[in-house]
């Protein structure tokens, strides 16, 4: 019985799986908001995850990876973003009932009164901070510190990983070269985030939780951080191991488990597959339906999509159309994300456009 | 008792040093926020909707209180390190074995964990309850920027430890540096900043070459990453916040609905 279940969690947990089981669980715990918000279900995944924990841990493989000191913080993340997620969500649908039935937020009833910021805000503060001192201490006299043999340029580990919370962006590297996952896409995602306040546009939902009054804006979020960072960076701690093959949480880390990786370039579909010729040397002609491609998806489709969704995001307002177009690329390299990852898995598509010659590869 | 305590309320030394009385009347209150440089980050009095826990959840508070955490220890732990790679591993092993209670290390390595995650959450928070919105965009941005920052603390203070952890997630971190376009030597467009046959971009002085200041993660790194985490990332960081936080006092507070 043990064993099935932690064979069932080790298929559940491959990259596939795990990837569009999360994903659906999103879209539906977004959807059944007054089921999904109920108490009893939080305090359900509490006890069930820290009764798997605690069943877990007699597993030698599952103790080694969860037990090593650096990876605590990623239980806690696990936690604390469930947590969080659920409180706002709650607090998103309480408010859309009220509002629904045509009284103020939980917020705005609130905010009409003010208090003195000595005391109710200083202790507070202390509360917290006397908490987390605690916990500190604690935690630092319970857990020591890593510290791995004295560095060696010559022994590379296996696996290498950053930095945990960089392991979302290293396990972009499956899917991309360095120069998008590495650089391009961070980039994006500071400057996205940076362009969040000037292409929304919507009054709605200044200071107060709510869903129905924006809800495209609440799930993208939920989106891109729940399912494209805070997931990745669990896959990436917990799930991956040397030569960054996929481990179930209770698999041993073989070295020698090797992964069959042959992928295809869109130009070997192209050329060999559709023309049944070989593929041109000239990289620009070789690589032409890919490029093509690309810049079809990213300069024709927004103009294509232009009127629906102008429509649906600015109120069809044509002096928002600069916003649009930048949104639209932003959320065109987003979506370039999922995209490779699923021709990656149905019909491993290796490059859209791949010219090693010139290191570009995308 | 009380008349000892009020001997002492009534001499010059605490009366120079506290302007009001214990806090229990409108107007002691105000003055105990108004009269403290810490506190008076604060307004006197706020809206009850943005103090409520479950609404800001305490994170921004939370992450600036764990800054704080890491300026007290990290200034410990430099009594103790000495930036090379010759030394710099054992000098951290050394704090294990010799220094009494030892702990200041897992605090200052834990609480920097804590940080990147309370960071995460606080963004979450402010996005989640719109509180992005005018008047509070340009804030918005100076979070993005501490929120950089906050990485690039925990990133570059992961190497100073100079073991095999410390070293290769470095090395693979920075690895992407090279991927750089243009200015990276195994980045796309690299090849065309040439002349005559001369490539301009090459391992020895691309992006990444000057990010650790030599071709491999090596002593000059470790110097550079010192510099950066015990000095230049953290005053960067305190001169933002500080602007964050009276930006947060000029938006008009902690948001609320309108
Ligand atoms: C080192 C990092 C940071 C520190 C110490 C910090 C601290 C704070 C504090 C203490 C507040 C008061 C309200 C609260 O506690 O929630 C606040 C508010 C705010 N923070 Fe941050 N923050 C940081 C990073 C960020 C990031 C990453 C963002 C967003 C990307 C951000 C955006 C904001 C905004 C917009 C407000 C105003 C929210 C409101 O009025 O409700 N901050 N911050």
């Amino acid at each position: 019985m043990g064993q099935l279940i932690k064979d069932l969690i080790d298929t559940v947990t491959k990259p596939v799986p795990y990837f569009l089981g999360s994903a659906l669980l999103l879209a539906v715990v977004l959807k059944f908001r007054k089921i999904s918000t109920k108490l009893s279900l939080i305090a359900a995944f509490f006890l069930i995850g820290s009764a798997f924990l605690v069943w877990a841990w007699g597993d030698p493989n599952f103790n080694r990876i969860v037990t090593k000191p650096d990876n605590v913080p990623i239980i806690i993340l696990i936690f604390s973003v469930v947590f969080f997620s659920w409180l706002s969500l709650r607090r998103a649908y309480l408010n859309d009932e009220r509002i629904k039935a045509g009284r103020p937020s939980l917020e705005g009833e609130l905010s009409k009164q003010k208090v003195f910021t000595w005391p109710d805000l200083v202790y507070i503060e202390l509360i917290c901070m006397v908490l987390f001192t605690a916990a500190l201490i604690i935690w630092s006299v319970s857990i020591e510190a890593p510290i791995e043999e004295y560095a060696a340029t010559a022994r590379t580990p296996n696996p290498s990983k950053a930095p945990w919370y960089f392991l979302g962006l290293q396990e972009l590297l499956v899917y991309f070269d360095p120069w998008i996952a590495g650089v391009l896409l961070p980039s994006y995602i500071v400057v996205g985030l940076m362009a969040i306040p000037y292409l929304d546009v919507n009054p709605k939902g200044n200071g107060y939780y709510t869903f129905e009054e924006r809800p495209f804006a609440v799930s993208f979020f939920w989106v891109g951080f729940l399912l494209f960072w805070v997931s990745f960076v669990i896959l990436g701690t917990f799930l991956r191991g040397p030569n960054w093959s996929f481990f179930g949480p209770f698999e041993y880390w073989d070295l020698h488990k090797l992964e069959p990786m042959v992928n295809v370039d869109l130009s070997t579909y192209f050329w060999v597959e559709l023309l049944g010729q070989p593929r041109p040397s000239a990289p620009l002609v070789r690589e032409a339906p890919g490029i093509a491609f690309i810049l079809g998806y990213f300069l024709i489709l927004p103009k294509l999509l232009e009127r629906p969704l102008l429509k649906a995001f600015y109120a069809g307002a044509r002096e928002h159309l600069v916003r649009y177009h930048v949104f639209m690329h932003l959320l065109l390299w987003f979506g370039l994300v999922p995209l490779k990852m699923l021709l990656r898995w149905t019909v491993s598509l290796k490059y859209f456009v791949g010219i090693p010659e010139w290191f570009f590869n995308i | 008792m009380n008349k000892l305590l009020d001997a002492l309320r009534s001499t010059q030394v605490w009366k120079s040093i506290f302007r009001h009385g214990y806090p229990d009347t409108p107007r002691n209150r105000t003055l105990a926020i108004l009269s403290n440089v810490f506190l008076h980050l604060h307004p006197v009095k706020v809206r009850r909707s943005g103090i409520q826990l479950s609404y800001t959840w305490c994170m921004g508070g939370l992450t600036f209180f764990l800054f704080l955490v890491e300026t007290i220890t990290g200034l410990l732990l430099m009594f103790y390190y000495r930036p090379t790679a010759e030394l710099a591993y054992q000098d951290i092993f050394a704090l294990r074995e010799h220094v009494p209670i030892g702990v200041m290390r897992e605090v200052h390595r834990w609480a920097a964990h804590l940080m990147v995650i309370t960071v995460w959450l606080h963004m979450y928070r402010v996005f989640l309850t719109g509180s992005y919105k005018p008047p509070r965009e340009f804030n918005w941005n100076i979070g993005v920027i501490l929120l950089v920052i906050t990485l690039l603390l925990s990133f570059t203070g992961y190497l100073l430890p100079w073991d095999q952890l410390a070293v290769w997630a470095i090395t693979v971190g920075t690895n992407m540096a090279r991927a750089t376009p243009f200015l990276g030597h195994e980045g796309p467009g690299a090849a065309l900043i040439s002349f005559g046959g001369l490539d301009f971009v090459h391992a020895g002085d691309d992006v990444r070459f000057g990010l650790l200041g030599g071709r491999f993660v090596g002593d000059a790194a470790l110097l550079r990453f010192y510099v950066l985490h015990c000095v230049g990332f953290p005053l960067v960081a305190a001169v933002l916040m500080a602007v964050h936080f009276w930006r947060v006092r000029k938006d008009g507070g902690i948001s609320g609905p309108l």
